[in-house]
């Protein structure tokens, strides 16, 4: 975030907690995360996901797509802690690097819906006018439409490779960040720093990025945290369809599907993806949640 | 308030174009031309050509789409690719069958989630509401088909009570399918639910900090009446909204869970269709629950009129 260089004409009614000018981001982050303790657990959670995910090949001796036939639908042991599946893969070490994809492919898709999705509702709060009536009505329209059958069209035309998903996903999800990031902005826009500056003749790009972002800033992360785990739900039920990761993928939603069958021989083949789609998903609502809390964000008023 | 009714259905229709344009080009973007697709591979230039005539295909793109849309209207979306059956009928069959878990989900998720998220909201902070927000949390967390799994390895795999899956086809009877209907609808029930306890919980903790919910108590009503007569009218006018939204959610989820249970919904429809590029069977099954989605805002909006007498003066949009 760019400190405000503009001075803020002096009265400006700080909308309250919204100010982000005091002190560093970071600072503030993390005096947050220290008050909030759904915030800190959940990020907990999501950093124990992406520590994991890095260092899958440092934590298991097993390969997630070779198995060893002999050793098929084995229960937990000390060998394969959570067993194995029908092709003598360890259950456990798919799980592990089933988390990279998880998050490669959410965290990535996630980032492109919010930049668009910021970009977007910006836009249309800033300029208001036709542009705003035009683009609202097309992302009601596309609302319209279920996600999942956008997808699978997507997906059909176009193939499954992960460039495909996370492309996809990123157009998808935009509407509804519009929704929140417009709502937010709205209430920034009309400042009477805003109108000093469109007065100094900036542009609008500019204004947006220095005086209305930093100040929704907060709503854009909680936005962030709460549409990445939203993804990740999105993309684990394409897998599990057979439209998302094709085997022998590590992949969660994928794993559900192929052990489902297998659940009364070996449960944990299935139950083990479930745990940590779970998780991941839990820890990613907790610090929306959190978060939201702590900075003051009506995550259910802006709409979401 | 009339204009407010006529603007709103005005826009409602403004929606349902546009996205029926959307889904038009999306599914004509579909790269392959579909007579080579019919006819397979080794088929003759000349039958290709006949075949792309008799589907219209060599007509402007904008002609096609207006004559689909005014077949739309009258019901008739064209014949399906793989079983060249009337699309309209067909999509009607198993839109039948969905709407039995439609209409199931809805009652329990709604039913449930209310009573949930108003005992959290009475009793903020409090034991009743640390559970029912924790488990609401975990709820919303875990996708339908993970719940599916789970209650198919409860109550069909433990408890043999209710099948896994179901055996008959499109056409089977309401007596067949009835006992199919109720783990597909508790999955997506239990999904929906956790979504609509966090807004009924919100919304109650804000009309019971409200004024005149302390004049109703100050007059020395009851709890009960308080609840139901002032806080509760107060409550249902966000969560409608929720509901509404979640409609197009269930669309989706619908297709994840029939195909959990083999069951021979619009949603099992929807992935053979994808899969055998059935496109007017796939560009049918978008309009219609677009058309749904769009009804459902609709009634939302004008329910919440309906609710909230401020609204009905001041004609605005409602968010």
């Amino acid at each position: 975030m760019s400190a405000l260089k503009t001075p803020a004409p002096a009265p400006v009614p700080a909308p309250s907690a919204r100010s982000g000018a005091s002190g560093s981001a970071a600072a503030r982050a993390w005096r947050t995360v220290r008050s909030s303790r759904p915030a800190a657990i959940g990020l907990a959670i999501v950093a124990v996901h992406l520590v994991i995910a890095l260092l899958a090949p440092l934590l298991t001796p097993y390969h997630p797509t070779v198995g060893d036939a002999s050793h098929a639908l084995l229960g937990p042991g000390a060998d394969h802690w959570a067993g194995t599946d029908q092709y003598g893969r360890d259950v456990l070490t798919r799980v592990v690097y089933g988390g990279r994809y998880a998050l490669g492919v959410s965290v990535t898709a996630t980032l492109i819906t919010i930049a668009l999705g910021t970009v977007l509702g910006c836009a249309a709060a800033l300029r208001g006018g036709w542009l705003d009536d035009v683009l609202m009505r097309i992302l009601d329209a596309v609302l319209s439409i279920p996600a999942i059958l956008v997808l699978l069209v997507i997906v059909t035309a176009l193939g499954t490779g992960s460039g495909v998903i996370v492309l996809a996903i990123g157009v998808i999800c935009v509407p509804q960040v519009v929704r929140v990031v417009r709502g937010a902005a709205l209430a920034v826009v009309p400042q009477d720093y805003v109108t000093a500056a469109r007065a100094r003749g900036e542009s609008t790009w500019a204004i947006l990025r220095r005086e209305v972002l930093p100040n929704i800033i907060d709503v854009v992360c909680v936005e962030f945290a709460m549409r990445a785990s939203w993804v990740v739900l999105l993309i684990s039920s394409l897998s599990f369809l057979g439209f998302g990761a094709d085997p022998p993928t590590p992949d969660w939603g994928l794993m559900v599907s192929e052990n489902r069958t297998a659940i009364t021989v070996v449960p944990m083949a299935s139950l083990a993806p479930i745990i940590a789609l779970a998780t991941l998903v839990v820890g990613l609502n907790l610090a929306a949640d959190g978060l939201s809390k702590a900075w003051g964000v009506d995550r259910i008023r802006e709409g979401s | 308030m009339f204009t407010f009714i006529v603007r709103r259905v005005v826009a409602a229709f403004g929606t349902l174009l546009l996205s029926s344009v959307m889904v038009f080009l999306a599914v004509q973007a579909l790269p392959g031309d579909v007579a080579t697709q019919v006819l397979g591979k080794d088929a003759t230039p000349d039958a290709v050509a006949a075949l792309r005539k008799q589907m219209g295909l060599d007509q402007p793109a904008w002609e096609r789409y207006f004559d689909w849309i005014k077949g739309a209207l009258h019901g008739d979306f064209g014949t399906s690719l793989v079983t060249t059956k009337p699309v309209g009928s067909e999509v009607a069959q198993y839109l039948g069958n969905s709407a039995m878990i439609a209409v199931v989900t809805v009652l329990f998720a709604v039913t449930g989630s209310l009573v949930l998220g108003i005992l959290a909201g009475l009793y903020r902070d409090r034991w009743p509401d640390h559970v029912i927000s924790t488990v609401s949390l975990v709820g919303m967390s875990i996708p339908e088909f993970v719940v599916a799994t789970l209650l198919v390895l409860a109550f069909s795999v433990t408890v043999p009570v209710l099948p896994a899956v179901v055996l008959y086809g499109p056409g089977a009877g309401f007596g067949q399918l009835l006992p199919a209907v109720w783990l597909p609808a508790a999955s997506l029930a239990i999904v929906m639910a956790a979504y609509i306890v966090r807004m009924a919980r919100t919304s109650v903790i804000d009309v019971m900090a409200s004024e005149y919910v302390t004049t109703a108590r100050l007059k020395g009503l009851s709890t009960w009446r308080v609840v139901t007569r002032h806080a509760l009218p107060g409550a249902l006018l966000p969560t409608l909204h929720v509901i509404a939204l979640n409609v197009a959610w269930l669309i989706g989820g619908v297709a994840v869970v029939e195909n959990v249970f083999n069951y021979p919904g619009i949603g099992k429809l929807l992935l053979t269709s994808v899969q055998n590029r059935d496109l007017p069977v796939i560009q049918a099954i978008a309009l219609i629950s677009a058309v749904v989605y769009v009804i459902c805002n609709l009634a939302a909006d004008l329910g919440s009129m309906a609710l909230n007498p401020k609204l009905r003066t001041r004609g605005g949009r409602t968010r």
